[in-house]
């Protein structure tokens, strides 16, 4: 899964041809680790579709602070740069796949 | 369809304690679960103390060594979420998101999840303040101000552990006493940083973006940056038959065999009546659950 920084956010996420589905995520947070598999898995049946990527809050604060993110893990949906849909806490893969059909 | 001896709905304390005891009874078992990490409500604890031979064990780690534990012994998981359980002649029919499953006995172990408040502001602002997870989301209150809502163990632990944090902790109680172990609240009531608020409950979360203040029935308003509520649990019922009997707020009536009012159909963790919904506990339901399937298997044949 591609790892997205204050650097690369702008390329791959708001410049992203595809929908993107941004998790906000933290190495301390037990819920993250849960919902790890669940993105991994909704990535995979999204591929071609919609990309996946997450972004480690700690290692990318000014990207957590901009979202104004208060919660991990925090689902952000993005499509033409735009922010378009959102989600805090963790999510079965079947809400990740409705909170991404908005961008669809 | 392959018939399972006993199939084991959940991954927490409880649903990894059965798998052990599955394994060792020599069932023909699997345990489904949601996500491929065990864990269930321990995932959001960042120490256990009263756990025996784990002095300061953290949530993930006793998880993944239960979980380990399990799949050393041969224990199988499955990722699926049940949706609904149906009879079929004399096994249980279970019917997945990704597929179906036949079993001749059951073993429910979905624990619980936390319950909401049920005040304005709650919904709007989760996520902008509002949280349900202390070690998930402290760290975005470092210095600040915040509300724990609660009085029971739950609610000592994360105001324990905000404290550590925070600038300043309200613990937001509506009796005047705390439900919790006598030494947690110890240990909160002489924390200098903690400051009980008893004989409350919160009316409203208020904040245009994010929280910044809870209004009480008392007519106080406090002034703060985060609510967590810790104000128990519901349980995870939604796919359990309605022929299972349940109490009025959707526990599994069962004492401590696991036995339920379905025949084959067992209960243990969080999800049965019971008066303390701890680690242990849990654990302990997922031992005696086997032991009633092994007996209610021994008895059919």
């Amino acid at each position: 899964m591609l790892n997205v920084t204050v650097d690369t956010f702008e390329k791959e996420v708001l410049q992203s041809e595809l929908p993107v589905v941004v998790d906000f995520w933290a190495t301390w947070c037990g819920p993250c680790k849960m919902f790890g598999p669940i993105l991994e898995d909704f990535a995979k049946s999204a591929e071609g579709k919609v990309k996946v990527c997450k972004v480690d809050i700690d290692e990318q604060m000014p990207l957590a602070r901009q979202y104004d993110i208060m919660s991990v893990p925090t689902v952000l949906v993005f499509k033409n740069g735009m922010l378009v849909n959102s989600s805090v806490g963790v999510i079965t893969k079947a809400q990740l796949a409705e909170l991404a059909d908005v961008a669809l | 369809m392959k018939i399972y001896d006993t199939l084991i709905i959940g991954s927490g304390p409880a649903g990894l304690a059965a798998a052990v005891y599955a394994s060792r009874a020599m069932l023909d078992f699997a345990v489904i679960e949601q996500a491929a990490v065990s864990g269930g409500q321990m995932m959001n604890t960042s120490e256990i103390d009263n756990y025996p031979g784990f002095a300061s064990a953290d949530g993930f780690s006793l998880s993944a060594k239960m979980r380990e534990h399990a799949e050393s012994l041969g224990a199988g998981f499955i990722t699926d979420h049940i949706q609904e359980v149906k009879r079929q002649e004399q096994n249980f029919l279970l019917i997945g998101e990704q597929g179906e499953y036949l079993t001749k006995t059951v073993i429910a172990a979905s624990g619980a999840r936390h319950r909401k408040l049920g005040v304005a502001g709650e919904d709007r602002l989760a996520g902008k303040g509002v949280s349900y997870c202390a070690t998930c989301d402290g760290a975005f209150f470092r210095g600040r101000t915040v509300a724990v809502v609660g009085g029971g163990n739950t609610a000592a632990e994360d105001a324990l552990y905000l404290a550590n944090l925070c600038e300043k902790v309200y613990l937001v109680h509506r009796r005047d006493n705390l439900r919790a172990g006598r030494a947690l609240a110890e240990r909160v009531l002489n924390n200098p940083k903690i400051q009980p608020v008893w004989n409350s409950q919160v009316l409203e979360i208020d904040g245009e973006n994010r929280v910044e203040r809870i209004l009480l029935n008392t007519e106080e308003e406090l002034i703060l940056d985060g609510v967590f509520i810790a104000v128990g649990v519901r349980p995870n019922s939604e796919w359990i038959p309605s022929t299972v009997s349940k109490d009025e707020g959707g526990f599994i009536k069962a004492d401590e065999t696991g036995v339920t009012s379905v025949p084959g159909f067992f209960a243990a963790g969080d999800l049965r009546t019971k008066k303390l919904r701890q680690i242990i506990t849990a654990a302990s339901d997922g031992a005696n659950a086997v032991a009633s399937v092994e007996h209610f298997l021994q008895i059919r044949r």
